[in-house]
C-alpha cells in the first residue's frame, strides 16, 4: 500500500483543508471530469470537508454512463440473436438497454461474460475457434490503449473470430461542450489525471487559452483531490487561468508515447453519441479502416432501431454538471442501483451512484 | 493443514446420471464415498432420517453453497459447507451437535474431485465436533448444474449463558470484528476465470464456535449480538443491523483489520473491503465495559488474532452506518447492491 497511504495521510489533508478556507474569499463552481475523482471525493468524504463556497460539480467522466444506449442494444443483440460470446468489463453489464441490459440477457441464455483485460478475450476467442467474441471496448482515452492492442495481438496471432465493438470517448472535447453549454457555471476544471497519463497534457492548453479557463490535472486519492482544488481556487482567486499538472507524479507532458502509438494504429477520431448529452464532433474513437476485420460494427451489419431515453431520467443535466444527481426527483425513487432509470445510477464511476451508495446527500443528525 | 486419505479403487471416474438414481450405482457410491468416511451411530443406521433428543433449547440453521470455483486458495465448497452451518449455529450462541450433508452433482464432476471434497468435509467437521447424522446424493445432467452444490443444516444447543438478539443491541455498545476483513472473498475472485492475479492470499473459511463459545463462557450476557458478515461484507450486516435495531453505528476506517496484500487487491479491483464477503470472522456487539477484554481474549485465540473494536453503536444517524474516512471525512455506509462479483460462497 505504500505510494497509496501517503496520499491519504490526515495530517496533509488537514493543511489543505485549512488553507482552502483559508484563501476561498467567494463562490467557485469547479468540475472534477473523471468519474473516478467524483467517486473517491464522495467515498471520503471530502465534499463536506470543502469551504461551503466551493461546490464540485460532477462531469460527464463516466465511459459507461455516455455509452448510447443504442449501442447497448447492438451489444444484446449480437449477444442473444448472433450467438457471440460478449465479454466486457462488470459495469457495462448492469446498465439497462432500451430492452434489457446485458446482466439480463445473460440471465436469459446469452453468454455474456465479464473479464478484467481485453487480451482475455482474444484468448477465449482462440479457446473457442468455432464461436465469434466480441469485446464491448467501452472507456475514455485510458482503456483505448489496452484495447487497441488486444486487436493488434489477435492479428499477430492470426486470430480471425475476434472483434471489438468500440465506444471510444475523448476528454478535451467534452469539457469544450460542457463550457459551450450557455447555462454552465463550471469556471475551473480538475482534469482526469489517468487520461493524461496515456495522452499528455498538450491538448488542454488551447482549451485554456479559448475558454480562459483553469484546469488543475489531477489524481484520484484525498490528498491529490485536495491540493488539486487548492490550485484552482488558487488561481481563481488571483484572477489567473493556467494549465497545471497536480498528478505530476504519473502524468508526463508528453503522455505515454507507446501507448499512443498503439491508439493511433488501430483507431481513428470520429464524431461521437454520447447518452444523455448527444453528439460531440470528433469526440470519440472508431476502429481505423486498416483493422476494419476485428471492428464488431462493419463485422455484423445490424442496424439496431433508436429508442428514445427514458423520460424521467435527467442524467444529460447531471453528467454536464447543470443538476446535481439529488435534484432528481426520481432518485433514490424510481432509480436505484438495483433498479436504475439511467447509466449514472449504475456505473461505480457514476455521479448517481456516488450520491446514492454514499448517501452524499447528508447523514441524518 | 490438509488430512490425507487415499481414495478406495472404484470402476468409474466420473459421476454420472446412474449414481443418483438411488439403485446400485447410488449404493456404490456412498459405500464407498460417503459411509467410509463417516461414522456414526445414526448415520451407521442408513435410515431414513436421524432420531435426536436435545435436553434443552437448539438452534436450527439451513444453508446452501454454489461457490465457483469448487477448490479456492485456503479451501474447497467441502470445508466451506460445514463451516458456513457451524457459523450460523455459533452466531445463535449454539454449539453445533448434529448436521445433515446434501449434495447435487453434475454428470461429469471427477470422483476425484468429489473425494478430495468429501475428505475436506469430514477433516471439518471432525474438527467442529459436529457429527453428520443425515444426508442426500442427487446428480443432474452435465450442463444443468456447476460440478457441485451442497446444502447443509445444522442443530445443536443453546450456550446456558447466551442471550444474544436485536433488542439487547444498546447505544454505547462497541462493535468488534473478530479479524480480517475480505481474505475470503478476494482469495475466490484472485482464481476466477478472467481474473486470475498472483497472489498469497486465502480464504479465511474456519469454524467460528469456539471463539465464540469461549466468549460466551467468559463474558456471557455481555456479548449482545453477533453475526457473520459472509456475503455482502461487513458494511452490509452492519447496515442490517442499524436498520433493525433503529440506532446508529458509527464505523472507524483506520480500526478495520484489513492484510496488506487484501489492501492492495481491492485497490487494483476497485472493490470496497467493506463489501468483500468474509467465511471466517464474526462481528460481536458487546457492552461497553467489556469490549476492550473480549478482543483481549479473542486476540488469545487462534482465528482471533487481528480482533478489534471498529465502532460503537451511537444515538445519532438512527437506522444509518456513519464511517469516519482515515482523512477525517464521514460518510455513510449502505448496503451492498447487486452483485459485487458471482458466487463467492
Amino acid at each position: 500500500m505504500k505510494f497509496i497511504q501517503e496520499f491519504r495521510d490526515p495530517e496533509l489533508v488537514e493543511k489543505f483543508v485549512n488553507e482552502l478556507h483559508h484563501i476561498t474569499t467567494q463562490p467557485w463552481t469547479i468540475m472534477e471530469v473523471c468519474g473516478g475523482q467524483t467517486h473517491s471525493l464522495v467515498k471520503n468524504g471530502i465534499l463536506n470537508m470543502l469551504p461551503s463556497q466551493i461546490t464540485m460539480v460532477h462531469g460527464p467522466g463516466c465511459p459507461v454512463c455516455v455509452t448510447p444506449l443504442n449501442l447497448i442494444d447492438k451489444a444484446v443483440y449480437l449477444a442473444e440473436e448472433k450467438g457471440v460470446i460478449l465479454c466486457s468489463f462488470g459495469d457495462m453489464l448492469r446498465v439497462p438497454g432500451s430492452k434489457r441490459s446485458l446482466l439480463e440477457a445473460k440471465a436469459r441464455g446469452a453468454d455474456v461474460r465479464i473479464l478484467y483485460s481485453p487480451l482475455e478475450a482474444v484468448t477465449l476467442a482462440q479457446k473457442h475457434p468455432d464461436r465469434e467474441v466480441v469485446f464491448f471496448a467501452v472507456g475514455f482515452e485510458t482503456t483505448a490503449p489496452a484495447n487497441a492492442l488486444s486487436v493488434v495481438h489477435a492479428r499477430r496471432a492470426g486470430v480471425t473470430n475476434y472483434s471489438i465493438l468500440a465506444s471510444h470517448v475523448l476528454v478535451p472535447p467534452a469539457i469544450e461542450a460542457v463550457l459551450e453549454d450557455e447555462l454552465t457555471q463550471i469556471q475551473a476544471f480538475l482534469g482526469a489525471g489517468h487520461v493524461c497519463a496515456i495522452m499528455g497534457i498538450e491538448e488542454y492548453y488551447p482549451l485554456v487559452e479559448r475558454y480562459k479557463v483553469p484546469i488543475v490535472i489531477t489524481g484520484f486519492e484525498p490528498v491529490d483531490l485536495l491540493q488539486g482544488i487548492l490550485m484552482a481556487v488558487r488561481q481563481l482567486e488571483a484572477g489567473k487561468y493556467a494549465l497545471e499538472n497536480q498528478y505530476a507524479r504519473i502524468v508526463r507532458p508528453e503522455g505515454n508515447p507507446e501507448a499512443r502509438k498503439m491508439i493511433e494504429q488501430v483507431f481513428s477520431i470520429a464524431d461521437r453519441e454520447w447518452r444523455g448529452i448527444g453528439t460531440i464532433p470528433q469526440s470519440g474513437y472508431e476502429v481505423s479502416e486498416a483493422f476494419a476485420a476485428y471492428d464488431a460494427n462493419r463485422k455484423f451489419s445490424v442496424q439496431i432501431e433508436k429508442v428514445p431515453e427514458s423520460s424521467e431520467c435527467i442524467a444529460g443535466q447531471v453528467l454536464k454538471g447543470l443538476k446535481k444527481p439529488v435534484d432528481c426527483p426520481q432518485f433514490g425513487k424510481k432509480c436505484t442501483p438495483q433498479n436504475p432509470l439511467g447509466a449514472p445510477m449504475v456505473s461505480s464511476e457514476g455521479a448517481c451512484a456516488a450520491y446514492y451508495h454514499f448517501a452524499a446527500a447528508g447523514i441524518a443528525d | 493443514m490438509q488430512l490425507q486419505c487415499p481414495m478406495p479403487q472404484l470402476d468409474f471416474e466420473v459421476i454420472t446420471l446412474g449414481h443418483g438414481s438411488g439403485g446400485l450405482l447410488t449404493n456404490r457410491l456412498l459405500d464407498a464415498g460417503v459411509f467410509s468416511l463417516f461414522h456414526n451411530d445414526q448415520l451407521d443406521q442408513r435410515h431414513d432420517g436421524a432420531l435426536l433428543s436435545f435436553p434443552g433449547p437448539v438452534a436450527f440453521s439451513t444453508d446452501s453453497f454454489v461457490v465457483s470455483p469448487v477448490f479456492f486458495p485456503g479451501g474447497n465448497i467441502g470445508d466451506l459447507a460445514v463451516h458456513g452451518t457451524v457459523n450460523d449455529l455459533a452466531m445463535c450462541g449454539a454449539r453445533p451437535q448434529y448436521m445433515s450433508l446434501s449434495f447435487i452433482l453434475e454428470e461429469g464432476l471427477s470422483m476425484q474431485e468429489f473425494w478430495d471434497i468429501l475428505v475436506s468435509i469430514k477433516f471439518a467437521s471432525e474438527q467442529a465436533g459436529v457429527q453428520i447424522v443425515t444426508g442426500d446424493t442427487k446428480v443432474v445432467e452435465r450442463g444443468k448444474g456447476d460440478k457441485i452444490f451442497i446444502n447443509t443444516t445444522g442443530i445443536g444447543p443453546i450456550h446456558p449463558r447466551a442471550a444474544i438478539a436485536m433488542d439487547r443491541v444498546a447505544v454505547g455498545d462497541k462493535v468488534i470484528v473478530s479479524g480480517e476483513l475480505a481474505n475470503h472473498g478476494i482469495a475466490i475472485m484472485s482464481v476466477r476465470e478472467g481474473l486470475t492475479f498472483e497472489t498469497d492470499i486465502v480464504s479465511d473459511t474456519r469454524p467460528l464456535h469456539q471463539l465464540v463459545q469461549t466468549l460466551l463462557d467468559t463474558f456471557g450476557g455481555a456479548i449482545h449480538l453477533l453475526r457473520d458478515p459472509t456475503r455482502g461484507g461487513v458494511a452490509t450486516v452492519l447496515s442490517e443491523v442499524a436498520r433493525d435495531s433503529g440506532n446508529g453505528i458509527s464505523l472507524q476506517q483506520g480500526a478495520l483489520p484489513v492484510a496488506d496484500g487484501v489492501a492492495g487487491a481491492c485497490e487494483l479491483l476497485g472493490l470496497d473491503p467493506l463489501y468483500v464477503a468474509n467465511e471466517g470472522i464474526f462481528l460481536a456487539i458487546v457492552a461497553p465495559e467489556e469490549a476492550e477484554a473480549i478482543v483481549a481474549t479473542l486476540r488469545g485465540i487462534p482465528g482471533g488474532e487481528a480482533a478489534a473494536i471498529i465502532g460503537e453503536i451511537v444515538a445519532e444517524h438512527p437506522r444509518q452506518v456513519v464511517m469516519r474516512s482515515q482523512i477525517g471525512g464521514r460518510r455513510v455506509v449502505n448496503m451492498l447492491a447487486g452483485e459485487q462479483l458471482p458466487r463467492i460462497c
